[in-house]
């Protein structure tokens, strides 16, 4: 069992917690597999997904999950607008407490959001992504499908590279990672390094060359334009030549190297066409085991309600 | 006040500025200072009995609080600022024109003095805007608001971004004989951001604020203070690098030069931003919670002199503005009334500094460089007196504080070292029942 209730990043999951939640993933994969893709384990308990930030593919894979484990789900896109009207994050909430959810998975665009929640209300919260903070299921599907193919997680040299700073799951992945002793590089444009990266214990790099060497994983991060206003790269035309992952660049890692990438991707700007659709590519693996380990975190935390916090 | 005779009998008298530090009585006739001496008699006088290790005095004078009236009485009032004050320690406080309608003009300036004069508690020194609305554009009337009643300008909320405009209010100011308080921050290194930048905000995911935004507008004003002549002290400093550029500023012998540091930058760093409550808005401020380093250095600062104030920056927030989201709270804590215990528990009981240097830090030194009347108790001095008590358990309650906001890092902490009176003009506006 999880020793919180909630699942607010991967900072607060211990090894054998995180080994548990891959575990039942793992048996979570087979029901995918099945002609009737359900099961009854959480009839009758309500999930809301509050999203805050668009996001097609979060918002779908954990309504996949939902359903599949047989819960009445509820999605809700909170618009800007409603921020604007002046009701605030904590109203939302309680007025959706008043309808009796059991679970709510939350994306926000703030840092530390779900932490606000998790304190006041009484609903288990799900970390669907806050800020620049956590995307925990991200990580810990990253995690799964890196056990798939590589068996281990232990000793990997696994490069993450893109805009570090504004990476929510750069922070969740490194984490994780480090936490299941795996050999973690970053690398990104010196202006997209948050400060004091390399206190994460894990090794920083502006060198995609040094990065992408005798690489298991390279994990590729999207350059997210709309956060681009602040002198951080002069051209995506640039980026792509210093930092883009070319052939070129791949053959210097691992032959059975795999390529990770969160999405939506931006092709020609972090990752090559040929790469992304590439052999080593396990981008669409990475969806297809959102699903599980999304599965697994709903099922475990489930388990849990009613224990005090 | 007049035809009152006050005597504080017993304690111990600490007055660096008169070199005074022993067992002294002090008679109060009128509101000043009559006489200080020992065993001296009542002579039909009210007794105030200064129990044994209890400290008597100059009245402290907090040089940085938003009163937030006019504009935002929901956060603190005048009325409820100066309870808050006293209860606090402080006798006098300076209050910060950040106010709606920010007080750039003397019909504001007035108003706040109406406002404090009713209240009848603290004394209230308005300070005004360098700018009209505090825009950074154009200069205020500084000479209408000084006849007023204003003791210094500063645009605090906002930095003086403009250079020239800096410049043409150290001369304009120095001419007036008033001192112009910046808020020290370069606007496009501090951005959007909300914490201060280091291992800590980029673990959370906080947007960082870097120290040097800070120092970088120290070193161009020391620049400027040198240029002009003018009297310029710099609020709130929380870096190590502006703490340096003081430094280097007095070694040269700039008198022109002062600096404030807050209680909760000596006292906290940017790690409690994660522990125990992550992303606690009340840890939220501006300038943000430093490091090790720059907390460190703040209390280097302290003990070596290169600090000449401690000041609150007392800033009081609604409950409801506060519990949002870390990156959409306002900035901001209450000070006025965890100051004392902090100082005592920080910086005297720990040895860093001496009784007489913090009181100093609080009374003697904010007068100075305010130029305000205070700071000691004299014969003949205005009887403003802060009786301390250093010894006494102190635990800070949000919730019982005077203030009308309760926005504090510092709920349910045990703290050493509190008020036991606070005397204005040789009338007793605060005491604490539970001494």
């Amino acid at each position: 069992m999880l020793k919180s209730r909630h699942l607010l990043g991967i900072a607060d999951l211990g090894p054998d917690e995180i080994a548990l939640i891959l575990d039942t993933a793992e048996a979570m994969t087979e029901i995918a597999a099945r002609p009737i893709k359900k099961v009854p384990t959480l009839r009758g308990r309500t999930v809301v997904n509050l999203f805050f930030e668009p996001s097609t593919r979060t918002r779908t894979s954990f309504e996949v999950a939902e359903k599949r484990l047989s819960a009445d789900t509820l999605s809700i896109a909170v618009a800007q607008s409603s921020v604007t009207k002046g009701e605030t994050l904590l109203d939302t909430v309680r007025n959706l407490e008043a309808m009796a959810p059991d679970m709510i998975v939350m994306r926000h665009a703030c840092s530390g959001a779900p932490h606000l929640l998790a304190r006041l209300c009484r609903s288990v919260i799900i970390n669907a992504g806050d800020g620049m903070h956590e995307h925990p299921t991200q990580a810990l599907l990253d995690a799964f499908t890196i056990r798939e193919h590589k068996r281990r997680l232990d000793g990997l040299k696994v490069a993450i590279v893109g805009d570090l700073l504004h990476s929510r799951v750069l922070r969740s992945n490194v984490q994780l990672l480090n936490t299941m002793g795996a050999d973690v590089w970053a690398c990104g444009p010196a202006t997209l390094i948050p400060a004091d990266l390399a206190r994460f214990g894990i090794t920083v790099t502006t060198s995609i060359e040094r990065a992408v060497a005798d690489a298991d994983v390279v994990m590729m991060l999207r350059i997210q334009h709309e956060r681009m206003h602040g002198h951080f790269i002069p051209s995506t035309r640039e980026y792509y030549a210093l930092f883009g992952l070319t052939p070129e660049r791949l053959g210097r890692a691992k032959p059975d190297v795999i390529i990770m990438h969160p999405g939506p991707m931006n092709r020609g700007v972090e990752i090559d066409s040929e790469v992304a659709d590439g052999p080593h590519s396990v981008i669409l693996a990475q969806v297809t085991n959102g699903v599980a380990v999304r599965m697994a975190v709903l099922y475990l935390l489930a388990g849990q309600e009613g224990e005090a916090d | 006040m007049s035809g009152t005779r006050l005597l504080l009998k017993g304690g111990r008298l600490v007055d660096p500025v008169a070199g005074r530090d022993g067992e002294f009585d002090l008679l109060v006739e009128d509101g000043r200072v009559a006489r200080v001496g020992k065993l001296l008699p009542a002579d039909g006088a009210e007794v105030f009995e200064v129990k044994r290790g209890w400290i008597v005095a100059p009245g402290l004078i907090d040089i940085h609080v938003h009163l937030r009236e006019p504009g935002q009485e929901h956060k603190e009032t005048i009325a409820s600022g100066v309870r808050a004050a006293v209860a606090g320690g402080f006798t006098a406080v300076a209050c910060m024109p950040n106010t709606d309608p920010v007080n750039d003009h003397p019909g504001i300036t007035e108003l706040i003095m109406r406002r404090a004069a009713a209240a009848a508690l603290a004394r209230v020194y308005p300070i005004g805007a360098v700018s009209i609305g505090s825009k950074g554009e154009q200069m205020a009337e500084l000479g209408a608001q000084k006849a007023a009643g204003c003791v210094a300008f500063t645009d605090d909320g906002r930095p003086v971004a403009s250079a020239l405009l800096m410049r043409r209010a150290l001369e304009y100011a120095g001419m007036l004989g008033v001192p112009i308080v910046n808020h020290c921050e370069d606007p496009s290194l501090k951005g959007d951001g909300v914490a201060h930048e280091g291992l800590v905000a980029s673990r959370l995911g906080l947007r960082g604020i870097p120290g040097v935004a800070e120092s970088i507008m120290v070193d161009r004003d020391v620049a400027l203070a040198e240029l002009t002549g003018g009297p310029y002290h710099v609020c709130h400093m929380s870096a190590y690098q502006s703490l340096r550029a003081v430094r280097a500023a007095k070694d040269r012998g700039m008198t022109n030069v002062s600096c404030e540091v807050a209680p909760h930058h000596f006292v906290l760093t940017d790690e409690a931003l994660e522990a125990p409550v992550r992303y606690d808005t009340n840890l939220k401020m501006n300038p943000p919670l430093r490091g090790t380093a720059d907390r460190d250095a703040m209390l280097d600062g302290i003990a070596d002199g290169t600090v000449d104030v401690i000041a609150t920056d007392h800033a009081p927030h609604h409950a409801d503005e506060k519990l949002v989201e870390f990156d959409n709270a306002p900035f901001g804590i209450v000070g006025l009334e965890t100051c004392v215990p902090l100082v005592f528990e920080r910086l005297v009981h720990t040895g860093r500094i001496t009784l007489a240097r913090a009181i100093a830090l609080l009374s003697a030194n904010p007068a100075r460089v305010f130029r305000l009347p205070g700071g000691t108790l004299a014969p003949d001095a205005a009887a403003d007196i802060t009786v301390l008590a250093p010894d006494a358990p102190v635990t800070i309650r949000a919730a019982a504080l005077a203030s009308k906001s309760k926005n504090t890092p510092f709920d349910g902490w045990q703290l050493r070292g509190g008020v036991a009176a606070t005397i204005v003009g040789g009338r007793i506006v605060y005491r604490n029942e539970g001494l």
